[in-house]
């Protein structure tokens, strides 16, 4: 194992394999303060960006009408889990068509289950 | 105890702290090394220890060089360097092994080691002049401009700054952050970049302008809001 490894081995953090155009929920720890809370971002997973410990995901998602992304280091520890709720099929990597579409024609077909 | 060590830039990567916040970060492998030859204050003038890097693979020397090393009982190193000795220390014997474990997580250190070459650039690159206007009918862009008088002096003065070779020069960097040491894998990491391109070998040591650590603070009674 090269030296690059055992470094980057001891950051990475246990993660779903996520893919573009799955839906998934981001719970990340908020620090307010002296307390901390997990605050959950749900969003379809719109590109990852790959890479060992500097892998991260941009996750979107419309609040209130208005197209909100966030792009989140995928090892961080402020991550403190990252669920997968809805698998589309999609036909490409990085899903940036979606940020054009609106409303039905930002819909998904699921993935078939396999 | 020595002041540094010899190392090998592995690469850059980032380190994550408890609470998320990323570090850039360079892995060195630092060492073992191996001291060759110790130079005293009698007869050389100055006090120093030289160093050689303790490769994978073994080396083939010119007779002289591997008589340096027999000299020491040591296998022949390819890469060997100067260091100085911590004031007041007792030097190590030659033979002796120095391995990372000089340097602690959270210490400052300097990392010594050559730039890499940028090739023949010009005045705005290598000496940061501002050269002129890109528009606006400007006909001056990147050249350097006057570089002196006419027939009074009749020469160009020198260290006159113009184009040339750029980097592949011996570089410091002052103060960066020990962020971890591993002496299992003879690894050290630093905060932020390092000269050079991996594989390159560096010459890590303890900063020579360091700032003062900051002491812990006794906490003090927090005020009664009114």
């Amino acid at each position: 194992m090269g030296a690059m490894e055992v470094v980057e081995k001891s950051q990475l953090a246990e993660r779903p394999a996520i893919k573009s155009g799955d839906t998934v929920k981001v719970h990340v720890k908020v620090r307010e303060g002296d307390k901390e809370r997990i605050q959950v971002f749900e969003g379809v997973v719109i590109g990852l960006h790959r890479g060992g410990t500097r892998a991260s995901f941009t996750v979107r998602k419309v609040s209130f009408g208005q197209g909100v992304e966030r792009i989140f280091p995928l090892h961080s520890p402020t991550i403190q889990k990252v669920e997968v709720t809805r698998s589309a099929k999609v036909r490409r990597a990085k899903l940036y068509y979606l940020r054009d579409l609106k409303g039905k024609a930002a819909r998904m077909k699921d993935a078939a289950k396999v | 105890m020595v002041n540094g060590i010899i190392g090998r830039k592995v690469g850059m990567t980032q380190i994550f702290d408890a609470d998320g916040t990323v570090h850039p970060a360079t892995v060195i492998k630092a060492g073992p090394c191996v001291v060759v030859h110790a130079k005293t204050a009698q007869r050389d003038g100055y006090q120093a220890i030289q160093l050689g890097f303790v490769d994978d693979k073994a080396t083939k020397e010119n007779k002289p060089t591997v008589g340096h090393f027999k000299k020491a009982g040591v296998p022949p190193t390819r890469v060997r360097r100067e260091v100085t000795l911590a004031a007041g220390a007792d030097a190590p014997k030659v033979g002796e092994q120095v391995l990372a474990s000089i340097f602690a997580s959270g210490e400052r250190v300097d990392v010594i080691g050559t730039g890499r070459g940028k090739g023949f650039q010009g005045v705005v690159k290598r000496h940061h002049f501002a050269g002129g206007a890109a528009t606006h009918g400007s006909m001056f862009h990147r050249a350097p401009g006057s570089i002196g008088a006419s027939s009074f002096p009749s020469r160009v003065v020198k260290g006159m700054r113009a184009g040339g070779r750029m980097g592949n020069a011996r570089t410091t960097v002052h103060n960066l952050k020990v962020l971890r040491v591993d002496l299992d894998n003879h690894l050290v990491i630093v905060e932020g970049g390092i000269p050079g391109a991996p594989t390159g070998y560096v010459i890590i040591r303890k900063a020579v302008k360091a700032k003062k650590i900051k002491v812990a603070q006794v906490e003090k009674p927090k005020k009664a809001k009114k």
